[in-house]
């Protein structure tokens, strides 16, 4: 398979979303994880914190004002992304139209979830996190821009630099498919399992 | 050169180096659920691709399975168990579904199967997969997209990860359980603060524990942000391994799987075990919780504007008043169950404390065993009577249950739950719902009571 488009650089408006530990069950509810699919999950995103019990938008909720309606990018607490391994609540938020995260750190599953999506987690120090917190709360919606490839935030005038291992970075810019990449390396699997003992291979009974 | 057990479990299944950094990792035993695997499978299928060693993988129902009765409670369940089912025969995979003696919760079947060994790698798209930690095992959990990788090509891409000891030395006090051991050091070391980090649990402490308890510690290290947990193997984890269907299946021979004695952590954190008490939480993260003899924070306590921000909405969301008593909180609900805290050991905890009591009045109380072998089990020890005459409810199916609300058991806007679980977030149980988290011992002291109570005063 050939890369998909490469992409370098995510821009848009970013909403702050500083609460600590937003975790996957509040990212996506259970009751949107009763799917055989990956489709249909932008509506379960974030939904108890954007809809209320009658499933009317709730005005106190960042996403649901404008002009943070149109965000593609969110400007994270600590901790974003723990709890379940649901890749869903990745999925969900694609679909919601959210490119990138920006937080200070990230749950890890929900981490390498992300990768396999396009959705970039840049990790930012607390002071430019909370300049971003900032920045992003103006109403006037001003752009950011991320640059994958020099690793760069840049929001006004100010540009900061962020944390992302190579693989991932080099992951989300090709866009590609790791299962197809790995097996390429069927060999050195197959020379791998040649030096297992018989008594290293599950094998489970029906 | 000296090495952590992490670093040599990794190293023992290192395929190769990739150009981009990561590496391949080899993975030994692979699990899945019917919620985290359809659209893997679909992958698969999409793309052609066929399963590498389909005798590695085990399929279990357990997530959104009714408990009171085999059949499904609704038909979008159904539609997951049954496409499970279908892609397990279509590929050749073990399915333990419903009816299915072997069947439970994925974290109580592969133990009580035998399908956990020392240096074995085991993946599952379930964040509690630290619990095989327990055995000396390096499992963690994985994405869906990883879960389709590992179908594929038996492989994980990995970055090794930064390795943090939590020692807790000395003894703990009667009453103080493995659930209290880790909810302190989720306490400690903060929901987030061992993300990027492998967990190795070591001291008396742990040493002290039988396999069941090991494995409530290593299950919740996910909590405190750990991809992988450990606790080296020893006299007892040869013991667990003997006498299921698949031991002796698995012996990774040529290595000790304990950390050399030099080797060094990048961290290390140190916990008394003599200041552990029996701890709840108060609030809607794992790592906010008190002593069951204090009472809820105040806002005086934090410093930062955005800590009384967070301790305020906590406090709304769980309807607690700052400064509150622990013992003062009334409970609607009682659970016992999920893969912290469903295996015989912990039935046994609970109904020691309920033999020849009753559930105060207005509490519902319900008990899922995480297996049907467990449920049989308890059932042949006389534990399923004792639960009953004392008022629980004793569900004859096994599953995840109200720990997740994926199935029907599902609590409603406002009910508060007194609950064995290993998640206290907004929602978990049910939309508006609100869980306290606590060992099996304290939830059966809290459904007697009524409220919130102290394990020790129910001797």
């Amino acid at each position: 398979m050939k890369d998909k488009q490469m992409t370098k650089t995510i821009m848009g408006i970013a909403a702050p979303l500083p609460l600590a530990n937003v975790d996957t069950d509040v990212i996506m509810p259970k009751r949107f994880l009763i799917t055989i699919t990956r489709e249909g999950l932008g509506d379960g995103a974030f939904a108890d914190l954007r809809f209320d019990n009658a499933g009317q938008l709730r005005p106190d909720f960042i996403l649901n004002n404008a002009p943070w309606t149109r965000a593609s990018i969110l400007i994270v607490g600590d901790n974003f992304g723990c709890g379940s391994s649901r890749e869903h609540a990745v999925w969900g938020m694609r679909q919601l139209g959210i490119n990138a995260c920006i937080g200070t750190g990230f749950a890890g599953i929900f981490y390498d979830n992300a990768r396999k999506n396009g959705l970039a987690l840049p990790i930012v120090s607390p002071a430019t996190r909370d300049f971003l917190l900032q920045f992003s709360s103006d109403a006037r919606g001003h752009e950011i821009s991320i640059d994958l490839e020099s690793r760069m935030i840049t929001a006004g005038d100010i540009s900061a630099s962020f944390e992302m291992d190579d693989a991932t970075q080099t992951g989300l810019i090709r866009g590609r498919d790791d299962t197809l990449d790995t097996l390429e390396h069927a060999g050195a699997i197959r020379d791998y399992e040649a030096g297992l003992n018989k008594e290293m291979r599950i094998s489970v009974l029906k | 050169m000296s090495r952590t057990l992490y670093d040599k479990l990794v190293d023992a299944h290192k395929v190769c180096d990739l150009p981009d950094g990561d590496m391949l990792i080899y993975v030994d035993f692979h699990i899945m659920n019917e919620y985290t695997s359809p659209q893997a499978f679909s992958g698969l299928d999409t793309k052609g691709f066929n399963v590498w060693r389909p005798e590695a993988h085990l399929a279990v129902v357990d997530h959104v399975n009714a408990t009171r009765g085999s059949a499904p409670h609704d038909a979008a369940s159904k539609l997951l168990i049954d496409n499970l089912q279908a892609n397990c025969t279509k590929h050749g995979i073990a399915f333990y579904g419903l009816g299915d003696p072997r069947q439970g919760i994925e974290h109580v079947v592969v133990p009580e199967q035998g399908l956990v060994a020392p240096g074995m790698l085991i993946a599952c798209g379930d964040s509690h997969t630290t619990t095989y930690g327990a055995y000396g095992a390096l499992g963690f959990g994985i994405g869906t997209s990883e879960v389709e990788h590992v179908l594929a090509t038996q492989t994980l891409r990995y970055k090794r990860m930064q390795t943090m000891r939590v020692t807790i030395d000395g003894d703990t006090a009667l009453g103080v359980t493995a659930k209290d051991i880790i909810m302190k050091v989720v306490q400690t070391v903060g929901a987030g603060g061992a993300n990027g980090f492998a967990v190795e649990f070591a001291g008396a402490a742990i040493r002290g524990l039988d396999m069941a308890g090991r494995m409530t510690v290593c299950n919740m290290a996910v909590e405190l942000g750990a991809r992988a947990a450990l606790i080296a193997a020893d006299e007892k984890t040869k013991t667990a391994l003997q006498g299921h269907s698949h031991s002796g299946q698995f012996a990774f021979n040529g290595e000790s799987w304990i950390s050399d004695q030099d080797a060094i952590f990048n961290q290390e954190v140190s916990i008394s075990g003599a200041d552990i008490e029996p701890l709840i939480t108060w609030g809607t993260s794992p790592d906010q919780s008190i002593p069951i003899t204090a009472n809820v924070p105040c806002a005086v306590d934090y410093i930062s504007s955005e800590a009384k921000a967070a301790l305020a909405r906590s406090l709304r969301y769980m309807g607690l008043s700052e400064g509150q008593s622990a013992r003062s909180i009334q409970i609607d609900t009682a659970f016992i169950g999920s893969c912290t805290n469903s295996r015989i050991e912990d039935l046994r905890e609970a109904a020691n404390i309920l033999d020849g009591r009753q559930v105060a009045a207005g509490v519902e109380a319900i008990v899922v065993p995480g297996s049907a072998m467990t449920r049989i089990k308890a059932e042949a020890e006389g534990l399923r009577a004792i639960f009953e005459a004392a008022g629980f409810e004793w569900r004859p199916e096994a599953g995840c249950s109200m720990c997740l609300a994926m199935n029907d058991d599902i609590a409603m806007d406002g009910e508060r739950v007194a609950s064995s679980t290993n998640r206290n977030f907004e929602g978990r149980q049910g939309r508006g719902a609100r869980t306290h988290l606590m060992s099996p011992a304290m939830v059966a002291a809290a459904a007697i009571a009524g409220h919130l109570a102290d394990v020790r005063d129910f001797k």
